[in-house]
């Protein structure tokens, strides 16, 4: 058992021929992914891989019947890609293209749902459900078939969180990349959704980072529908306030969107929040034995946030002049939307 | 990205949103030529991106074109919350009746623009957020459908009783809407948006943020980019399609992703170093990223130490390794590396990095420990 993805999966790779496209495609065809066509207008009738290609991906579902798309065109027309794929009648649609404008996703995002599809991403690794399928990026070596479901807004991190599992010995059912954009078609909430409701599973890592109230939202969700444990890690507990790092998504301002707000919801709610990812399996299996208010109870006298907050230790400090500049230049989104939002 | 405020009334003014006549100047003499060719007294107005350049004195009324030309020049130069005004904005001042806000963001909780009116607008308009949150209305626009005319006219009644005043702010807001998209903006906002005595309605001051992702379609915003108020190195890094912000510790960090960047740093201060900067060199892997990305951090005097994070998945351990060889033939590399390269194509980059004989940090904790070891070797 798994989430989202397993061995009835039938995928189509969207932008196959491109070097992201084809090396990956490779790569989950040589994981065990059932790869069963690939689509880019103009290379149809070739192949990559084995893999046959389709000129559109209407031609690609009528002959394969796939079930699943995964999308590595470049950022110019993914948006049209992700609504290729909805239109073919695809119910499950993986983005990992990163670089999408937003204000496009506003509009895609809709039209996904009302298709009665889901839209995974996009910037994001995709999933991979060991020893079953791969979709996306993520690098098979380091995932092993276990009982905890993992959920990520970062890619990288999500690696680091998952190797620490597997070397650990825990293996995972589902590793879900969501993607750090403002505007992304799956979120925590339905991710956690569908591992509470995955027999398999037994235990959730949620991997948040600052900005946004993803993480706060994702709290409230636990409280109400959550009865397996959950171990959380926030990434950003030093960055300083204001800047943009990265992620459309991680930025933070005022008062809201920061790691320790983020810490103290999870918190309240049972979920231990990991200093390192390296602890995270640690946290885990402490849960799983048992004794949830003493692993929280651990886990804050250990938290950098408290000290932040003891005054112990400072978050980092910038440059003075450039932390005014580049913290007004990359909060942009954050800072005008707290202009008015600020509590 | 963000644009000056002249620049926002260039792009409103275009749309058939009203603006007071103005010019971007950059000479007290302009100021004062342009303040006499307007015959009326004028505004003169600090153009930098930041808030609340009013309450540091960069915006200031001239009643006469000698008074623009004294007002220009003490602006001109002037700094505002670290940055220097190099170019003010003279644009005719409007007696001013009421102020209001009208602003729209893109809202990720809703994955909806949010229109938000206040009667209230002006200097303290997030004092009125904090305080009497009622006096601000917001919508939800559906994207699909957009805004339509009864939604904008019923905010506008938010704002005015005056029929006329109403119509006219309905087509502002409307207006305004279309700017957002058009310009593929995560934030426009008029603020304030105000009525003056002949009972007109007009936007004097403007703001405009754009999607970085979208300004490969936006040519004429690009253009608008104002690189000297940006700091040097993060325009580099730009150019070489890097995301980095700059810090102030003495740990230099090149990591892939942005979340696995964000955990790098938070380790580095956690084990009792300072990292240096924010780096992502994104997820394609191109070799000459990540010279561009050494290049870069070197050029901070105060970094001890570099350390490399790397957990291949797009990202192909490999390239890295080919970069940080081409790196260290290129550079003149005075500070330690160390490096993790692990994911990916692990063994060819193993096999790389060969040539160069780097430390080598088998996990995130080992390899920031190392660094910031090595830092303290340095210093």
């Amino acid at each position: 058992m798994s989430a989202f993805i397993n061995k009835k999966t039938k995928l189509l790779v969207q932008g196959i021929t491109g070097r992201g496209g084809s090396f990956h495609a490779e790569q989950m065809k040589a994981y065990g992914t059932n790869v069963v066509a690939g689509v880019t207008p103009g290379k149809g009738g070739s192949k990559v891989a084995g893999i046959p290609v389709f000129n559109s991906m209407e031609d690609a579902v009528a002959k394969t019947k796939a079930n699943t798309s995964v999308i590595y065109v470049p950022p110019v027309f993914a948006i049209d890609a992700i609504y290729e794929a909805v239109d073919a009648g695809i119910k499950l649609v993986i983005c990992i293209t990163e670089g999408l404008p937003a204000n496009d996703m506003m509009k895609v995002y809709p039209y996904v749902k009302n298709h009665g599809a889901r839209l995974i991403g996009p910037n994001c690794p995709g999933l991979i459900s060991p020893g079953e399928s791969k979709v996306g990026i993520m690098p098979a070596s380091i995932v092993k078939k276990g009982n905890i479901g993992v959920v990520s807004r970062s890619g990288t991190l999500t690696y680091e969180a998952i190797w620490a599992l597997t070397e650990a010995g825990m293996g995972q059912t589902t590793c879900v990349g969501i993607g750090g954009d403002q505007v992304i078609g799956t979120n925590f909430i339905d991710c956690l959704e569908a591992f509470e409701k995955d027999r398999s599973t037994k235990g959730i890592v949620m991997i948040g980072e600052i900005g946004g109230t993803d993480e706060e939202d994702a709290a409230k969700y636990i409280k109400k529908y959550v009865t397996k444990p959950v171990v959380g890690f926030i990434a950003g507990q030093a960055a300083p306030p204001g800047k943009r790092m990265g992620h459309a998504g991680a930025i933070i301002s005022g008062g809201s969107g920061l790691a320790i707000d983020k810490i103290a919801a999870l918190n309240k709610v049972g979920v231990p929040v990991a200093l390192s990812p390296i602890e995270i399996p640690g946290l885990m299996k402490e849960l799983l034995s048992g004794d949830k208010k003493s692993v929280i109870k651990n886990n804050l006298k250990k938290s950098i946030s408290k000290r932040v907050a003891a005054g112990k230790t400072s978050p980092v400090k910038s440059k003075k002049t450039t932390a005014v500049r580049s913290g007004l230049k990359k909060a942009a989104k954050a800072t005008s939307k707290t202009r008015i939002v600020k509590k | 990205m963000k644009i000056h405020e002249y620049q926002a009334k260039e792009v409103f003014a275009e749309a058939g949103i009203r603006v007071p006549k103005g010019e971007m100047v950059t000479t007290p003499n302009r100021a004062e030529e342009l303040a006499r060719e307007y015959n009326a007294p004028v505004m003169v107005k600090a153009q930098v991106h930041v808030g609340g350049r009013g309450k540091a004195g960069g915006v200031k009324y001239a009643e006469t074109p000698e008074a623009a030309r004294v007002l220009a020049t003490q602006i001109l130069g002037m700094d505002i919350k670290g940055l220097e005004v190099k170019r003010i904005l003279v644009t005719v001042a409007e007696d001013i009746i009421t102020e209001s806000y009208l602003g729209i963001i893109l809202d990720r909780v809703s994955k909806r623009p949010v229109i938000m009116v206040s009667p209230a607008g002006g200097v303290d308009i997030e004092e009125v957020a904090a305080k009497t949150p009622e006096k601000i209305f917001k919508l939800a626009v559906d994207p699909q459908l957009g805004l339509r005319s009864y939604q904008a006219r019923n905010l506008a009644y938010k704002l005015y009783r005056d029929p006329l005043q109403v119509r006219k702010a309905t087509d502002i807001i409307l207006k305004l809407y279309d700017v957002f998209w058009k310009v593929d903006a995560s934030l426009v906002e008029i603020n304030p948006l105000i009525t003056n005595t002949s009972g007109d309605v007009i936007a004097i001051d403007g703001k405009i943020n754009i999607d970085d992702n979208a300004l490969y379609r936006q040519k004429n915003i690009e253009q608008m980019r104002d690189i000297d108020s940006e700091e040097p190195s993060e325009v580099e890094a730009r150019e070489g399609d890097l995301s980095f912000v700059k810090l102030d510790g003495n740990i230099g960090c090149i990591v892939n992703g942005a979340g696995l960047a964000m955990a790098t740093m938070d380790l580095v201060k956690r084990y009792g170093g300072e990292p240096a900067n924010f780096l992502d060199i994104g997820g394609s892997s191109n070799p000459q990223k990540v010279v561009t990305a050494m290049r870069i951090i070197l050029s901070d005097p105060k970094v001890e130490s570099i350390l490399i994070n790397i957990f291949g998945g797009i990202t192909r351990c490999d390239d890295v390794a080919n970069g940080i060889v081409e790196a260290f033939k290129q550079l003149d590399l005075k500070v330690p590396v160390v490096v993790r390269l692990t994911g990916t194509n692990e063994e060819k980059a193993r096999q790389i990095l060969k040539k160069v004989k780097l430390p080598y940090g088998d996990t995130l904790d080992d390899v920031v420990k190392k660094a910031i070891e090595l830092a303290e070797t340095t210093s």
